[in-house]
């Protein structure tokens, strides 16, 4: 063990990191869309930049573009289980629960938004 | 003040010849317009304060008993009721009121009235309690700090304050434990040029108590007929000029 230590800032100098070292990164199941509204990059991110800038503007202003909304990314990213019951975006292992405990950052939205799409979802809400 | 006039002028001119044009489309054809001035708004525009969304409830066409409307708006925005009656959500009631002298007797629903100048939104300290450009009262509640100073200043026990953990909320409608919520004139269907739910709701029961509407749309049904019938506010006396009328009282 003390050896690797040793080596630690030889590794990070040469980018290398030992995988003890690392968590596993998130996993999450594939978006159903073909593509984000944003490039991946930026939607890690900012996504919470463009969710609070559009649910100010909807609130406020009634602006009900579907693009950077949150039913928006629940219509892509939220599955079924073997049942066909949708799973919410925010239980364990899931699209938005993946990431945020790898971040260790608590999520406030579902217990007010609908983690689940909606049979009649209207985009943009 | 040269600057200012310069500045002024096009902006005039532009004007001028705006309304003319608007002139044009208003006197299309009598009792025609080629453009509804209170259509749906594009999902990309900001409500506008040119609109002013009220309603008139007729107490002579509502009718004892009858829980369409209440019903409709629990539908439209996932509100369940619990064994404990004294936490339920309540956006809108109804009441029956019998004169004694008379014994006259009238049901009519009350719910948020869409104060113009709203004592909720004077009260709320983080600004929560809002007034949006077209009339419409709400809570964001990304910022609702639920104090309940604005349920304690309506002075239409229009508001209710959850205090539970919810599950199953609707899309449109996002509710959660902690915030205070009303009545909001079902804004997502507002602006989707769509009726209130208990509006919708009161007309399929046969009853068409309720009429929604623009108040500055002079040549809209609403203002039409409120032009026609005899109607009041209730609480008039405050002063906070509600969107909601009452015929029949």
């Amino acid at each position: 063990m003390g050896s690797v230590w040793h080596l630690l800032p030889l590794m990070m100098l040469s980018g290398v990191l030992p995988l003890s070292v690392m968590a596993d990164e998130p996993t999450f199941p594939r978006a159903r869309g073909e593509r984000c509204v944003e490039p991946v990059g930026v939607m890690r991110r900012a996504h919470f930049e463009f969710l609070n800038h559009h649910g100010q503007q909807t609130v406020e202003q009634g602006i009900r573009t579907g693009r950077h909304s949150l039913a928006g990314c629940i219509g892509c990213h939220a599955v079924r289980d073997q049942h066909s019951d949708w799973i919410p975006v925010s239980a364990p292992g899931q699209f938005c629960d993946s990431c945020h405990t790898y971040a260790a950052v608590r999520i406030d939205c579902f217990s007010c938004h609908r983690a689940v799409p909606e049979a009649d979802r209207v985009m943009g809400n | 003040m040269a600057a200012d006039d310069q500045s002024t002028l096009p902006r005039r001119k532009f004007l001028g010849r705006a309304s003319a044009l608007a002139g044009l489309v208003v006197s299309f054809a009598p009792g025609m317009r080629l453009i509804d001035l209170a259509d749906a708004k594009p999902d990309d525009e900001a409500a506008s304060a040119e609109v002013r969304w009220g309603m008139l409830v007729d107490a002579t066409r509502c009718v004892s008993g009858c829980e369409a409307c209440v019903n409709a708006c629990a539908t439209e925005h996932g509100i369940e009721m619990t064994d404990r009656p004294e936490i339920d959500a309540q956006w809108i009631r109804k009441v029956d009121l019998i004169d004694e002298d008379s014994g006259r007797e009238i049901s009519l629903p009350v719910m948020c009235q869409h104060c113009e100048d709203a004592p909720c939104v004077a009260v709320c300290p983080t600004g929560a309690s809002f007034r949006r450009e077209d009339g419409i009262v709400l809570v964001n509640k990304h910022t609702c700090i639920g104090c309940r100073y604005c349920m304690m200043a309506c002075p239409y026990m229009a508001r209710s304050f959850i205090h539970i953990n919810l599950v199953g909320q609707r899309t449109h409608s996002p509710r959660g434990k902690g915030t205070v919520e009303s009545c909001t004139f079902c804004v997502h269907r507002v602006d989707r040029d769509r009726e209130p739910a208990c509006v919708e709701a009161c007309t399929a029961a046969g009853h068409q108590a309720l009429l929604f509407g623009d108040l500055s749309d002079n040549e809209g049904e609403l203002a039409k007929r409120l032009g026609e019938v005899q109607s009041q506010q209730l609480r008039s006396d405050l002063g906070t000029n509600p969107g909601v009328h009452y015929h029949g009282l």
